[in-house]
């Protein structure tokens, strides 16, 4: 049983008069144990809303989304709270999400107040000592304020903070992207560590290709909304199929100066979110579009064992 | 070239380090010194900054936040505002010390001789004039004063950023523009008077990836389409490797490294060097990171500023500044760890 499941998930957003933000159109997606399933795109893809939906901090539209088997949508307040506890997230700027006049082991304790009521204050004191220890910060860090720290040494708190209850997933909301290469590497080994160890499973959510491809099992592309393609990391990142995957992956570019860029595929920009798409959402800056491309509606279809892709002419721009 | 002909100096100085002039030296940087004077201190941004760009050259200058890429531009360019001020150095461009330019002299430079592209579009744009009015303006303040010509020219600029309906580009505001067609238009504003010399200042960071991709390929295209010589501020080792011809490396406001992308990337010598491309996410490699952070840029450290996170610190590191270390290829690097192999001078 997938620990997350999303089904035909659609978000839209009510901007007043007629118009509408479509954030998410139908996508449906799932996140075993253990497992980290990437969400990748650009800024509009609806990426982060997707990672709000999954934790019901925003509601859906239309759509279901399941924790482990149970329907997220129909609980209560309290037993959302309670659901809480075992599904987190890390935010991308690690000083905005911590209290800066909380101390750091108050900040990764507050949790355990709020989910453990029943834990005594010196179990507690325990285990955030423990974690603060799991996530590589020195035991003298828990009397400190967020802002005398650096921006590591933050984002350190607010994993700790997350795993401090014991979660099965933590949605990873571009967790790194606000961080300077050096750090940023240090944050990818301590995550990984952490997975090993604790057997979480991840949804994480990135717009950076070189990240993605080092932490994920499988990943998702997403684009305006959709997703556009899904499957095995390995295989998409070796044999991507849709002509918007192809171009990402031509966009990320190499550090290596001997290796010879491809050319870019995509001409002009977006379209913008208040336009709902008929047909393929990449219509008009596609090298391969076609008019059948917006004359039928393009769902996601199988192209080998769990690799899918949106697109009427799979692979046509070449790998 | 009238505007730097009338600032040149009679050559009774050397107008520049290495031949300078007309030679293959556009801007040679030397010393160059930025403080700001804060509440907490004196703040160290820029200390001893040098490095030059040949002419026809892309240089990529490198290095996390906090390094003193952009206040060196900035330096360079005369756009340190206070509590910021440049000390010492000097930047020679073109036989010209940039820093010895008063203002009005340094604004009639750039645009004509140096084009800037900043790194957010909108806040190079003036939101509540029509983009025509701003082409306009720029013109003017260069001698083009009939509305028809300016339009005509601006027309023209917009054509060459790969902007399909320029007419409703320039009877708009910048707030219609999507984030990659406002960096268009900066690199049209930019380019607009053909400058010798074009500095962008992390003219992607915002954009979303597949339009970075086209906006740095339309940016390279113009800079050696009009022969021009560019300086491509970075945090992205990717886009040195692709965009660059040489990169300069900066690490706690000083310069670190220094050479050709090929042997800055595929033999960085400084220990930093080295760990930022470690640190990039490989499939199936471990990661390779840094431990500590920065140095406080106000009680800015003796010796390498580098020592508190390198793995290979030794004796000296702690108390001299090492000096460069030149190879026989022209590489230069900042370091006490020098193998004698591989030393000239």
């Amino acid at each position: 049983m997938s620990l997350l499941e999303l089904a035909n998930v659609s978000k839209e957003f009510d901007l007043g008069g007629s118009t509408r933000v479509y954030a998410l159109d139908d996508v449906s997606l799932s996140v075993n144990a253990g497992e980290t399933l990437a969400i990748i795109g650009e800024s509009g893809s609806g990426k982060s809303t997707l990672g709000r939906l999954a934790l019901r901090l925003i509601e859906p539209t239309r759509g279901s989304v399941r924790f482990e088997g149970t329907d997220v949508l129909a609980l209560s307040a309290a037993e959302l709270r309670k659901l809480r506890a075992k599904l987190q997230i890390i935010f991308q700027e690690p000083f905005e999400s911590l209290n800066p006049r909380m101390r750091v082991a108050d900040i990764i304790g507050e949790p355990l107040a709020i989910h453990r009521s029943k834990m005594s204050v010196q179990d507690r004191r325990a285990r955030v000592a423990r974690v603060i220890e799991q996530v590589g910060l020195t035991p003298d860090m828990a009397k400190r304020y967020p802002g005398e720290l650096s921006g590591g040494q933050q984002q350190r708190v607010g994993i700790a903070r997350a795993i401090v209850t014991e979660p099965s997933l933590i949605v990873l909301d571009e967790p790194t992207s606000s961080l300077d290469l050096s750090v940023r590497a240090q944050i990818l080994q301590l995550l990984a560590d952490l997975q090993a160890e604790l057997g979480m499973g991840y949804l994480f959510i990135s717009h950076d290709i070189h990240t993605v491809r080092y932490v994920s099992d499988r990943i998702a592309v997403m684009y305006r909304g959709r997703v556009v393609e899904t499957g095995p990391s390995e295989q998409v990142f070796a044999d991507p199929q849709h002509p918007y995957t192809q171009a990402l992956l031509a966009a990320a570019l190499p550090v290596d100066p001997d290796q010879q860029l491809p050319p870019a595929r995509l001409v002009g920009d977006p379209l913008s979110p208040t336009q709902r798409a008929h047909g393929c959402v990449l219509y008009g800056r596609c090298p391969v579009g076609e008019d059948r491309c917006i004359q039928t509606e393009v769902r996601l279809v199988p192209v080998a064992v769990d690799h899918e892709v949106a697109c009427v002419k799979p692979g046509a721009s070449g790998g | 070239m009238s505007t730097l002909d009338a600032l040149r100096r009679p050559r009774q100085q050397p107008a520049a380090p290495d031949g300078g002039g007309a030679g293959r030296r556009l801007l040679e940087v030397r010393g160059l010194t930025t403080r700001f004077d804060t509440p907490d201190g004196l703040v160290h941004a820029v200390n001893g900054v040098d490095f030059y760009v040949d002419r026809g050259e892309i240089v990529g200058v490198v290095g996390e936040s906090g390094c003193g890429k952009s206040v060196t531009i900035r330096s360079i360019l005369g756009l340190v505002r206070p509590p910021g001020r440049v000390v010492d150095g000097t930047a020679y461009f073109d036989g010209v010390d940039l820093l010895g330019l008063r203002g009005a002299d340094l604004r009639r430079l750039r645009g004509k001789e140096i084009g800037f592209i900043a790194q957010n579009p909108f806040s190079a744009l003036n939101p509540v004039m029509r983009i025509h009015r701003q082409f306009a303006n720029i013109m003017a303040a260069h001698g083009v004063k009939s509305d028809g010509e300016a339009r005509d020219r601006a027309r023209a600029a917009l054509a060459d950023v790969g902007i399909a309906g320029p007419d409703r580009v320039l009877d708009g505001y910048a707030h219609q523009l999507s984030g990659g067609m406002a960096q268009r238009v900066v690199i049209a504003m930019a380019m607009l008077l053909n400058p010798a010399f074009v500095v962008a200042d992390e003219p992607t960071t915002g954009l979303d990836l597949t339009v970075q991709r086209q906006i740095l390929d339309l940016i390279r295209r113009l800079v050696r389409e009009h022969g021009q010589s560019m300086l491509l501020v970075t945090h992205d080792l990717g886009v040195v490797a692709q965009y660059c011809d040489r990169v300069v490396v900066m690490y706690a406001g000083k310069v670190i490294e220094h050479g050709t992308v090929r042997q800055v990337l595929n033999d960085p010598r400084h220990p930093y060097t080295q760990a930022l491309i470690r640190a990039i996410p490989r499939p199936g490699q471990p990661l390779v990171h840094l431990t500590g952070r920065l140095p406080d840029l106000v009680n800015y450290p003796a010796g390498c500023p580098f020592r508190a996170r390198c793995p290979h610190a030794f004796e000296p590191c702690g108390h001299i500044v090492p000096d460069a270390v030149t190879m026989a290829s022209g590489q230069t690097y900042w370091c006490h760890l020098r193998q004698e192999k591989e030393e000239v001078g």
